[in-house]
């Protein structure tokens, strides 16, 4: 170290230097994490920069209003339905006692490991016209076809019920941790200004709890409007089905690529009112005292409305498709269970736990970056980065598979001409290509919930800690790690049941000969042989349920004091 | 360590069986694997695999460009060839098997690509309702008698589009387009799910005639649930345009890439997949037509009876589906 | 049953564990009553029930002349017209000062509420709050918000909880000075919680001790401190030391410090062993006294002394005196009696 006379005021200077050269570093780290799994995105954005005139006036003219107003239906449907069926049982399970009620606390849950395109079969197999609902009826009465009314499951209302069934849980999810959380003084305060339970849950709690209902609400628009196994099925033109016909019919890969580059603008249109409608309130809580949460036990009366209603979305979106795929899974179980199905079962889980680990580590980095140096390039750099989730894993696969073969060609290229050396295809049609379309894709599920749970870790904490003679290092794992093991076990299993669920990017990025449960599934699905996709969509939905409960578990202990 | 890991990938990377073969197949995997295994036994060549959409496996070998693994292009569409065949993946390949065992009309002209086996799109319809003799052609479906009877499904479909695709080379676009747009007058319900869900809607009264591929059916005849057998079992089967042009043939095709590094071997596949015992098994495991008339196929393709098949030159098929694909469009079939 | 506020023996237990026993009292209109008592001892559970928030498993609550319960009806919270402000104030954090202070006006028209706004801003002093969030708030103008939130809808009954506890020690009586003049000048009839005597001297009438459960007496401040009704309140409430003694005449009990006289009589039999209660300020310090005791202990307490003495018979008694007489630790120094009420218990061994 230099001597000189103000050593004092020099190694200070010294200090304050190294502290910003670390946060710079750290800082670059992420603009350089940040602009890597942007590359997908910006190559469906550049697309806009390509203008298909001929594509795009004959899209106008024919399909693209029918694209519009369905995706629109859709997603103010599911919207709407989401959070109706998320919001009040998670209001009902966390304030009231009735029966069977701690039961549905993680029963609600159940849905999520439910693939839209899974339930959508199995309620065309049951309802449809040909299926054995109707049949039955049509045999029994003597009824013909168009004598009598029946639901149609395959039409926009249909596919409005099979995504809302399997998506409000992201809603029930978060909203339910906020009601856990929130003090309930704060409720007991607008009863003794005269509030009743409804006004008090109308006007406290719900407001209260919108951030995170938002949070989960645009999980599922974005879920929605990536969501193209269900629509196509069902015969209903949207956005996505239409970016698909773009391409394969009409080949026009430019043209469809725009399609998704518009999707994207309107969520990011979303997101940015949604964060500007509520930028005058911070919901902080003001409180940090919190009494035991005194559950009222419901009369007979009301706990039996409250228990058909929380019941309802939990039997319709789980129990109901289950048993259908167990009932067809017995005819067929005995052929598919074999040596090849326990290989498939291995890669989905391994893929899907290798792919939550790592989108846990990059969005804690992201999120201390953040915490560290909170720019608003870092939060504009997040947020871009979390709008994978809206995009159809197809095109995400492909925005992927561009930029990796562009790299693969170049090295390859670069190699032959100085060393003369073939390097082929490094990272492409690797495992690794993959788990990175992955990442793009759920990013934004562990992101959200790191920042969040992040939040509520107050600056005052560390400077506790620090005064203690703590490191940096022994903040994060004596404080940090405790405080947000939930959270972070959150976040884990989300991404796990989701890349476990995941078909269209797998599909197109997978190596030679490596399968997965969803693949498997959607092909013998696709080939109309729905018995023997049974057994590989119960073992998707039975490898979900575990985390899926030990997500709930967590989250019920979440909450200040309770055990 | 850079360089030691760099060789590691390398190593790596050029590790393989000392004799193989890489497909990307848009042919589902049980559709194709046992063919597979048995080649490898037979042969000792070892075999990858990865199945996916056609179009996706085009645009990752667009990306890959020389360095891709694959050898072998394996579609379902006669389309998707002729796609490839433009984007330039395939190369020529000189096999007196191949030219002998598959028909002129079922392979390229520069010998890109070759068909591998016929799945025809015919007419079904419920025998209780409809005559027999009410049926003629693809374009009688779109008299104003079948207004609500018809179904079919999405015009996204490419054995829809590959239809539409040989009418426009026969008719013209005009022609054509009225007819998609008599036709979708006469829908009995908008188009949805796959080829079985037609033939168990017209089963189920509600429609009395639908558009679906040959294969389709004999699946259902042959499927291990009853409910699809009995309806099967209720609906016929119409060879459509026998006296005019004949029944839409599609082919199930391969091709060899360029930068193809097992050339040998896939010449040795292709030709495996041509001979008549691959042939058999595309009858018998999934009731495709084999390509050659001479093959013998399944018993339930024999009780179809022999038919007219239609002998349009296949790459007007590619040549219009994206004129296909914008009519339909504007006929407001979805 | 004419008064704001009736306690009929009232009995609560939370999961089978009883709380509060046999709690009675009434409170006057426009009158300040707080409970006061040791953590754990049930006076917020009291101030729940009357709230509505826990229900009684006996006896009776009466608001304003109306039975708001007993063990079969019980009127919910919200109908009960009753204004609470909670230990930590439970303001809602989506709010702005105004519209938590409107929260509970939400069926009366615009110009009225906004009267009623400008009314207690001004009482409160918050009109430079007003467009603010909770989060951007000092814990009193909080507090202060908390008030006028629950003085809003002028409730017949205002219930703060622990109001001060979240507060600077220093601001606590002077704030509670202030609280009682806004809530005396809108003569709202209000009971509060407290553990700590001095804010209930500071804020209230009317001062219910309790301890397990039970309420120990019900009385004015100088009342209890002076005339305790048991040896608990009595050492609850200020500071003192009991000391044997026998009574010797209708008024007059005999210690080891003297003959201790009461101005009434204390009805207890002649000859009967008692405890007697002396407080710091009934022991004087005079340096001509003939009776000296041993300085133990000291705390220095701005004017005055707190002294722990020691008599020869090893009996300890405490005295404040002013702080210019500054005596070392181990000093005998001379005392005097001066006892203007005189407080006997039965005896406790």
């Amino acid at each position: 170290m230099l001597v000189t006379p103000d050593s004092q005021a020099i190694s200070d200077a010294v200090i304050y230097k190294t502290n910003s050269f670390v946060f710079s570093k750290w800082n670059s780290a992420l603009v350089v994490l940040s602009l890597l799994f942007s590359i997908p995105l910006v190559i469906v954005l550049g697309s806009l920069f390509f203008p298909e005139t001929e594509a795009w006036s004959h899209l106008a003219d024919t399909v693209l209003t029918d694209y519009i107003f369905n995706s629109l239906m859709l997603l103010i449907g599911v919207a709407f339905f989401s959070v109706i069926l998320g919001v009040i049982p998670a209001w009902l399970v966390t304030m009231y006692r009735f029966p069977f009620s701690r039961y549905l606390e993680w029963a609600l849950l159940l849905p999520m490991a439910m693939p839209a395109y899974i339930i959508a079969y199995s309620y065309t197999g049951m309802l449809d016209v040909a299926g054995p609902l109707q049949t039955s009826i049509r045999e029994v009465t003597g009824w013909q076809y168009r004598d009598y009314w029946f639901p149609e499951v395959r039409s926009l209302g249909g596919a409005i019920t099979m995504l809302s069934l399997v998506l409000y849980p992201y809603v029930y999810l978060l909203a339910r941790a906020a009601f856990i959380e929130q003090s309930i003084c704060v409720l007991e305060v607008s009863r003794t200004l005269g509030c009743n339970a409804v006004d008090a849950f109308r006007r406290v709690a719900l407001p209260l709890a919108r951030p995170a209902i938002m949070v989960g609400l645009s999980l599922v628009v974005m879920e929605t409007l990536a969501d193209y196994g269900t629509v196509q099925y069902f015969g209903v033109s949207t956005f996505t089905t239409g970016i698909f016909r773009t391409w394969f019919g009409l080949g026009n890969s430019m043209a469809a690529a725009q399609l998704s580059a518009l999707l994207l603008l309107f969520v990011a249109v979303f997101l940015y009112l949604e964060k500007r409608s509520r930028r005058q309130a911070r919901f902080h809580h003001t409180s940090s005292r919190y009494s035991n949460l005194l559950q009222q036990q419901l009369n007979k009366g009301a706990g039996l409305c409250a228990l058909t209603f929380c019941a309802l979305p939990m039997i319709l979106g789980f129990i109901i498709p289950v048993s259908y795929l167990i009932d067809m899974a017995l005819d067929t179980y005995l052929h598919i269970l074999n040596k090849d199905f326990y290989l498939l079962l291995f890669n989905s889980l391994s893929l899907a736990f290798a792919t939550a680990i790592l989108a846990l580590l990059i969005a804690l980095f992201m999120a201390y970056s953040n915490r560290n140096r909170n720019s608003s390039v870092n939060r504009f750099l997040v947020r871009f980065v979390s709008m994978g989730y809206a995009i159809p894993g197809t095109v995400v696969a492909v925005g992927v598979l561009v930029p990796f073969a562009w790299f693969d060609n170049t090295l390859d290229a670069f190699l032959t001409e100085h060393f003369n050396i073939s390097s082929g295809l490094l990272i492409s049609g690797t495992i690794v290509t993959l788990i990175f379309a992955y990442l793009t894709r759920f990013l934004a599920v562990s992101i959200n919930t790191v920042e969040a749970a992040l939040g509520k870790i107050k600056p005052v904490m560390d400077e506790v800690a620090k005064t203690t003679g703590m490191s940096s290092g022994g903040i994060i794992k004596r404080i940090h790690i405790p405080m947000m093991r939930g959270s972070l076990l959150t976040a884990l299993l989300l991404v796990f049941v989701d890349v476990l669920k995941e078909l269209p990017a797998t599909l197109i990025l997978r190596p030679f000969n490596f399968n997965t449960l969803a693949v498997r599934a959607y092909e013998l699905a696709n080939e109309e042989r729905l018995a023997a996709a049974a057994v590989p969509a119960l073992a998707i939905v039975l490898a979900g349920i575990i985390p899926v409960i030990m997500i709930s578990n967590s989250i019920s202990r979440s909450r200040a004091g309770n055990e | 360590m850079n360089k030691f890991i760099l060789i590691t990938i390398l190593f790596v990377q050029q590790f393989s069986y000392a004799a193989e073969v890489n497909i990307y197949s848009a042919r589902k995997e049980a559709l194709i694997k046992p063919l597979l295994d048995e080649f490898t036994e037979q042969t000792g060549i070892h075999v990858n695999l990865v199945t996916g959409e056609a179009d996706t496996l085009l645009k990752r070998l667009e990306v890959e460009a020389k360095n891709t693994p694959a050898d072998i292009l394996l579609t379902v569409d006669v389309a998707r060839l002729i796609r490839a065949k433009d984007l330039e993946l395939f190369q020529s390949i000189d096999s007196e098997v191949l030219e002998k065992g598959i028909p002129e009309h079922y392979r390229d002209s520069d010998k890109q690509w070759f068909g591998l086996s016929l799945r025809s799109r015919v007419i079904i319809y419920a025998p209780d309702r409809v005559k027999e003799e009410e049926l003629s052609s693809y374009e009688n479906l779109a008299n104003s008698k079948w207004k609500n009877r018809v179904c079919v499904r999405s015009s996204s479909n490419a054995y829809n589009q590959s239809l539409v695709a040989a009418m426009v080379a026969n008719d013209g676009v005009e022609k054509t387009e009225a007819w998609a747009a008599a036709l979708v007058k006469n829908f009995a319900r908008d188009p949805k799910g796959g080829d079985r869900d037609q033939i168990k809607a017209v089963a189920a009264g509600v429609c009395d005639v639908a558009l679906v591929n040959t294969y389709y059916l004999a699946g259902m005849l042959v499927s291990s649930q009853e409910d699809e057998v009995a309806a099967a079992n209720k609906i016929k089967l119409f060879w459509p345009d026998q006296d005019g042009r004949g029944a839409h043939m599609n082919v199930s095709g391969a091709g060899i890439l360029k930068p193809a590094k097992h050339k040998k071997e896939a010449i040795q596949l292709l030709e495996y997949l041509a001979n008549d015992k691959a042939q058999h098994w595309y009858a018998e495991a999934n009731h495709e037509y084999p390509i050659n008339s001479n093959i013998e196929s399944s018993a339930i393709l024999k009780s179809w009876g022999k038919f007219k098949a239609d002998n349009l030159n296949l790459n007007l098929l590619g040549k219009y589906n994206t004129e296909a694909v914008l009519l339909m469009d504007r006929a407001g079939w979805k | 049953m004419n008064k704001a506020i009736n306690i009929n023996d009232v009995s609560v237990s939370i999961e089978g564990r009883s709380i509060l026993e046999n709690i009675s009292f009434g409170l006057e209109e426009a009158g300040i009553a707080c409970l006061l008592g040791p953590s754990g001892c049930g006076k917020t559970t009291l101030l729940r029930c009357i709230a509505g928030f826990e229900k009684q498993h006996q006896g009776e609550v009466w608001i304003k002349g109306v039975r708001v319960s007993n063990p079969t009806h019980h009127l919910p919270v919200e109908q009960r017209q009753i204004g609470m402000v909670f230990q930590d104030y439970a303001l809602f954090p989506h709010m702005s000062v105004a519209d938590n202070i409107t929260f509970g006006l939400n069926n009366q028209n615009a110009k009225t509420v906004k009267q009623r706004l400008d009314e207690l801003v001004e009482l409160l002093s918050l009109q430079k709050h007003v467009n603010k969030y909770p989060h951007n708030l000092s814990g009193g103008q909080q507090q202060r918000v908390a008030l006028a939130r629950a003085m809003a809808p002028r409730p017949g009954v205002l219930l703060l909880d622990e109001p001060f506890a979240s507060l600077d020690v220093e601001l606590r009586e002077q704030i509670a000075r202030e609280l009682r003049q806004i809530i005396k000048k809108d003569g709202i009839t209000t009971i509060m919680v407290s553990h700590n005597q001095l804010e209930a001297f500071a804020m209230a009438d009317v001062i219910g001790v309790m301890n397990e459960g039970r309420l120990l007496q019900w009385d004015k401040a100088f009342k209890l401190y002076h005339e305790p009704e048991t040896s608990e309140v009595a050492n609850f409430v200020g500071e003192g030391v009991f000391i044997p003694g026998v009574v010797i005449n209708e008024k007059e009990v005999k210690t080891e410090i003297g003959n201790i006289q009461g101005v009434t009589p204390h009805g207890v039999a002649l000859g009967k062993k008692v405890t007697v209660l002396i407080r710091p300020d009934d022991i004087l310090h005079d340096d001509d006294s003939k009776m000296t005791a041993r300085v133990k202990d000291k705390a220095f307490r701005g004017a005055e002394f707190l002294y722990t003495l020691e008599l020869e018979t090893g009996v300890r008694l405490l005295s404040l005196v002013p702080s210019h007489h500054n005596h070392p630790v181990n000093e005998p120094i001379g005392i005097r009696l001066e006892i203007d009420h005189l407080v006997i218990f039965p005896q406790i061994d």
